[in-house]
């Protein structure tokens, strides 16, 4: 496990140097991180299957309800998201979710954060979830940014108490500081996003959900995400990422999950379940090490399609 | 009974976990319902006084006969009805409003609800100031007994808790349940005797026996705003007409049962559906 952990911080290093070279060094290093002897099951997803239902229109009032049980047209067309999903989950793993857009990546992460509950089989999580399925999903335009702060972090599940101890701590790492009294409304969406990541992120959670937000934030933002979410990492916080950018999850992810039509399709290294994911969607010829690194040596004509890949 | 207990006991503890969410959800509703207005939380206070006044003035000449101080009891009657109205109708629209939040995070959705009825009654208690000021301006002497009033109006408030948990349920399905329930609490409205008195119903009146008409017999006996309001009015006017309106401590125990029982299906229709709503929000 230890192996696995070290493997794909290594990358990522350097890319932090290369956009924040002062940070690292200011920031306090992580502390040791507490390494659990036996691993611990936190999510284990049994048989799960979600059911929609695809009706021609959806009917979602009474007027139409009665009109259309009087004609008989009340039609159930059954839609799975997701398909006999097994899925077991240690404590301190990061994972990857892949795959096309509607390919259920979302949906599991509901079903996991406890929105979506399974049609069939069953979903254990153990521990609390801090969520970043769009960042600052909860914020009100209409409040300040500070009022936010403490209604997201009750949305979290933290004490008033705590949030108010923390709330510098947020601030800082947003670095919003001069704009605390604004109205949400008023807030670019890449200031929204360092917000909701700064709240969800105060403490450490036992898992934590990104999904696709790490694209909004600026480029030096984002590496100080990366780097917040591997300090979490090495605390024994639990990712689960999603993301259609191949670097992050290079970084960040030791296992990935490709997923499609609701069905996993592989599951194992990120590096071989990419390479078979990019064999059948981008009907690409895959080059046998597909790691973007490798490919801008050894060409030397790539380098730049490759620093915009690794700097997302 | 076992893995119940354990339920329940789980449930009790999310609630406590996500008190301060409530707290804090009841506060953004009551900073900003007034936010940018000049009067701010005054308004809690003049909006019943200026609506009793309307109907005080309308309605004087209509329905004066027995009724002392005719503004004091229009004025019981109105805060009341209105924190039921309010309270009803914010608690529709918590579900669905919350829709991008609720897709995205998991919190009890019952929270929601919870701090929409609350926030209404926060405005209630503020709108009591209203009839503090009607209660000196009419000269009405104050005694222990008003503080009674707080029974009915827990009792009101649990009742509005299990309505608005039925209808937030019900408009994620039926989003037109918004447009009927204004027709139904405007029939309401004309079924509680909020400014007239059940005496207006009395058929014959014939060596002390009284008989009232039908629909005033209903009124009294299936309607619950006329326990909430009628024990109110008790306790703050100690109005009472012998054979007409039902004595207080009946009321107290019918009200407390009529609540009970609006939370109990209020709570087990949320529970049954609130797995579904996200397909629908």
């Amino acid at each position: 496990m230890e192996q696995i952990i070290t493997e794909p911080v290594t990358p990522g290093k350097i890319v932090t140097e290369q956009t924040q070279p002062g940070k690292i060094v200011t920031d306090p290093a992580a502390p040791p991180a507490p390494k659990p002897k036996r691993p611990e099951v936190v999510i284990r997803i049994k048989h799960a299957s979600v059911r929609f239902n695809m009706a021609g229109e959806m009917v979602d009032n009474l007027k139409e309800y009665f009109v259309k049980l009087v004609k008989r047209e009340l039609r159930f067309k059954e839609f799975y998201a997701l398909k006999d999903i097994n899925l077991v989950i240690q404590k301190g793993e990061s994972w990857a979710l892949i795959g096309p857009n509607g390919a259920g990546k979302s949906t599991l992460l509901k079903l996991i954060c406890g929105i979506l509950t399974p049609y069939r089989g069953t979903v254990e999580v153990k521990g609390d979830i801090a969520p970043l399925i769009e960042l600052g999903a909860g914020f009100d335009p209409n409040l300040t940014a500070k009022e936010n702060i403490f209604i997201n972090g009750a949305v979290l599940g933290h004490s008033r108490k705590f949030m108010k101890e923390q709330y510098e701590k947020i601030v800082e790492f947003a670095e919003l500081q001069d704009f605390m009294e604004l109205p949400i409304k008023n807030y670019s969406s890449g200031m929204r996003a360092r917000l909701g990541f700064s709240v969800a992120t105060v403490v450490d959670p036992d898992i934590l959900i990104v999904d696709e937000v790490l694209a909004v934030g600026d480029a030096a933002f984002q590496a100080k995400c990366r780097k917040r979410i591997k300090e979490l990492l090495s605390r024994g916080t639990t990712l689960l990422f999603v993301s259609h950018a191949k670097a992050p999850v290079m970084e960040l992810c030791q296992h990935a999950v490709w997923l499609d039509h609701g069905e996993i399709k592989k599951l194992g290294a990120p590096k071989h379940v990419y390479w078979a994911y990019e064999h059948q969607h981008l009907k690409r010829q895959p080059k046998p090490e597909p790691i973007t690194t490798q490919r801008g040596e050894n060409d030397g004509t790539d380098t730049d399609h490759q620093r915009s890949d690794t700097g997302l | 009974m076992k893995q119940y207990w354990k339920l329940t006991k789980e449930r009790i503890k999310k609630f406590f976990r996500y008190w301060d969410l409530l707290v804090l959800l009841v506060q953004r509703d009551i900073k900003m319902k007034y936010r940018r207005s000049f009067l701010g939380y005054l308004w809690s206070i003049l909006t019943p006084l200026l609506s009793m006044a309307v109907m005080a003035i309308v309605f004087t000449k209509m329905f004066k006969r027995s009724i002392t101080n005719y503004p004091l009891y229009l004025i019981c009657g109105n805060i009341l009805f209105s924190f039921m109205r309010e309270s009803s109708t914010q608690a529709m629209y918590s579900v669905i409003g919350n829709a991008a939040l609720l897709k995205k995070t998991y919190v009890p959705k019952y929270i929601f609800t919870l701090s929409k009825v609350t926030s209404c009654m926060v405005n209630f208690v503020l709108s009591l100031g209203a009839l503090l000021i009607v209660m000196i301006a009419t000269h009405q002497p104050f005694q222990w007994m008003n503080l009674m009033i707080v029974v009915p109006i827990f009792e009101l408030y649990v009742f509005c808790i299990g309505l608005g948990l039925l209808l937030a349920a019900a408009t994620v399905f039926f989003r037109d349940i918004k447009n009927i329930w204004s027709v139904i609490t405007l029939a309401w409205m004309y079924l509680s005797p909020i400014f007239y008195s059940l005496e207006s119903f009395i058929e014959s009146k014939e060596n002390d026996v009284i008989t009232v008409s039908t629909l005033g017999l209903c009124i009294r006996r299936f309607n619950p705003m006329y326990m909430y309001i009628q024990q109110f009015r008790y306790f703050i006017m100690q109005y009472h007409i012998e054979m007409v309106e039902v004595p207080w401590s009946v009321l107290m125990w019918r009200g407390a049962v009529c609540a009970v029982l609006m939370l109990i299906i209020g709570t087990v229709t949320f529970n049954a559906t609130k797995n579904k709503f996200i397909l629908y929000i």
